[in-house]
């Protein structure tokens, strides 16, 4: 910032005034409006912090908060296990694994993830004697683990999809100057192509995460008390509203930081790109 | 096989005029979400473009509530919100009597909420990608501020905006299955009283999961065509 002209020696005007332009006061009005409903919230939960909700509530609400945490953290690890292959077929240029894998993909991503659950979730007592038969019956009764096994099948054809984009989008160059160096394959796709893809796949990744984080609500449809599903049950105990107000803060308390924390990992490891 | 067949008939043996009506319902929701959808989310990309902070800032703080709730959880506030709020203004007015928001109505105003959030996002997006010089044109032509964004830059926008759009547009329909669970008898709560009442819910669920597909699917090369359709004017260049 330069504030005198060093030739001249003059200073520099100082800046107009700003206007109260119809933007600004629409702009002032709209703050003030969600000043007041933040306030308001805040006023509303701070006068039921003690509230008997709250208090007969509250262990229930925990406990579907580390169900909610359980459900995302492992459907997370299986499908990004499961998209491994997946990505590795849909890139495959034999057309007997590309098509299938790509059918796959497209019929999870074309899909509501509650229609995917009803089929797993109901659809498995269609094949309760086959189910028997091999022993899984017992697993396929458990709303949890249809669940688990519904948004893993679902995260891992769109963890597939970031992973496939992301391994295309690192250039082909980098393949051919580690030839040009005699390195093999093997080694040039992990330790070359893969830290590359990893960070170009990054912030799709966070974006997965969060969007299961949301999605994971579906759970509660089918019986399983995860955050959503106690919400619902306190609700239909108490016919107080504050049950999904509550609900909503911790949702958007957990959202807003899984976001800043992975904007705080994406800075960190990106930190040699930036010149 | 036989069975099937029945079970999926239009008669009163089978389901499908029932999940019929249900593919009608969802599309109609999706269809008449969009328009709201689409002109929210322009009005909240254009103050997120502004230069007034405090219009930025508001708009940042819709898409950041709306983005970070879960859509189920935004559709249960809206459904119970709406009906608390309603109730207690007519109370206040003096009447008493039991009011029910419509599933349906319900459904619209929460995907417009959700929908624009994401379709503001694919707005800002395409408005960066807009040169200075397009306003500047318009300006020095003598155009308003408003004619210059209706003539010179949305037709512009749209173009850039469209595959972004598109995508959202696929997800707002995936997510309409969503409404079937406070009651609206779409696609998924048709198929579900057919595999309740059957019980054969596999069969019910994959065909609305082949139904889903297919929609999406229709709406895929709709939007190709769409997008072919924006960009005619270059084609001839």
């Amino acid at each position: 910032m330069i504030s005198a002209n060093p030739a001249t020696g003059l200073k520099r005007p100082p800046a107009p005034p700003r206007r109260w332009t119809k933007t600004r006061i629409f702009g002032h009005v709209l703050m003030a409006l969600w000043i007041v409903s933040g306030a308001w919230l805040l006023y509303y939960l701070a006068i039921n912090i003690a509230s008997p909700f709250v208090l007969k509530y509250w262990p229930e609400y925990l406990s579907g908060f580390f169900v909610t945490l359980q459900i995302v953290g492992l459907s997370l690890l299986i499908g990004a296990i499961l998209s491994l292959p997946i990505a590795a077929a849909r890139a495959s240029k034999w057309w007997l694994l590309s098509k299938p894998a790509y059918c796959y993909v497209y019929f999870f991503r074309g899909t509501p993830l509650l229609a995917q659950t009803f089929l797993v979730y109901y659809g498995a007592g269609t094949f309760q004697p086959q189910l028997e038969a091999i022993g899984l019956w017992g697993l396929f009764r458990e709303a949890w683990f249809c669940v688990i096994f519904a948004f893993s099948l679902n995260t891992s054809a769109y963890q597939a999809e970031i992973l496939r984009g992301a391994i295309q989008n690192v250039s082909r160059g980098q393949w051919e100057g580690a030839a040009a160096l005699g390195i093999n394959k093997k080694i040039t796709f992990f330790k070359i192509i893969l830290p590359q893809a990893l960070i170009v796949a990054l912030r799709p990744y966070g974006n997965e995460i969060i969007l299961m984080l949301k999605g994971s609500a579906i759970a509660a449809i089918v019986t399983v008390f995860d955050l959503f599903g106690e919400t619902r049950r306190a609700y239909s105990r108490s016919y107080d509203f504050q049950a999904y107000i509550w609900a909503a803060v911790i949702y958007l308390f957990l959202v807003e930081m899984l976001r800043r924390l992975w904007d705080r990992i994406e800075i960190r490891l990106t930190r040699h790109l930036i010149r | 096989m036989d069975k099937a067949l029945t079970l999926l008939s239009f008669g009163p043996e089978g389901w499908g005029d029932e999940i019929a009506w249900g593919v009608v319902v969802t599309v109609c929701l999706a269809i008449v979400t969009l328009p709201f959808g689409l002109f929210l989310g322009f009005l909240i990309a254009l103050a997120k473009k502004s230069s007034e902070p405090s219009l930025r800032l508001a708009a940042n703080i819709y898409t950041t509530l709306f983005r970070g709730l879960p859509e189920l959880l935004t559709l249960f506030l809206v459904y119970f919100g709406l009906q608390i709020a309603v109730q207690v203004l007519l109370k206040m007015a003096g009447f008493d009597f039991y009011f029910e928001v419509n599933s349906f109505i319900a459904g619209v105003i929460a995907l417009s909420f959700v929908f624009s959030s994401y379709t503001s996002e694919a707005f800002l997006s395409a408005f960066r990608g807009i040169p200075q010089g397009q306003y500047e044109g318009g300006y020095a032509l003598g155009l308003s501020k408003g004619k210059t964004l209706r003539l010179v830059v949305l037709p512009q926008l749209i173009r850039l905006a469209l595959p972004a759009l598109g995508n959202s547009w696929l997800v707002l329909l995936k997510d309409t299955s969503l409404v079937s669970v406070i009651g609206l008898s779409d696609v998924m709560r048709q198929s579900g009283i057919a595999a309740r009442v059957t019980k054969e819910p596999f069969m019910f669920f994959g065909i609305a999961c082949l139904i889903y597909l297919v929609l999406a699917m229709i709406s895929s090369t709709g939007l190709v065509r769409i997008e072919r359709w924006s960009k005619r004017g270059e084609a001839t260049r």
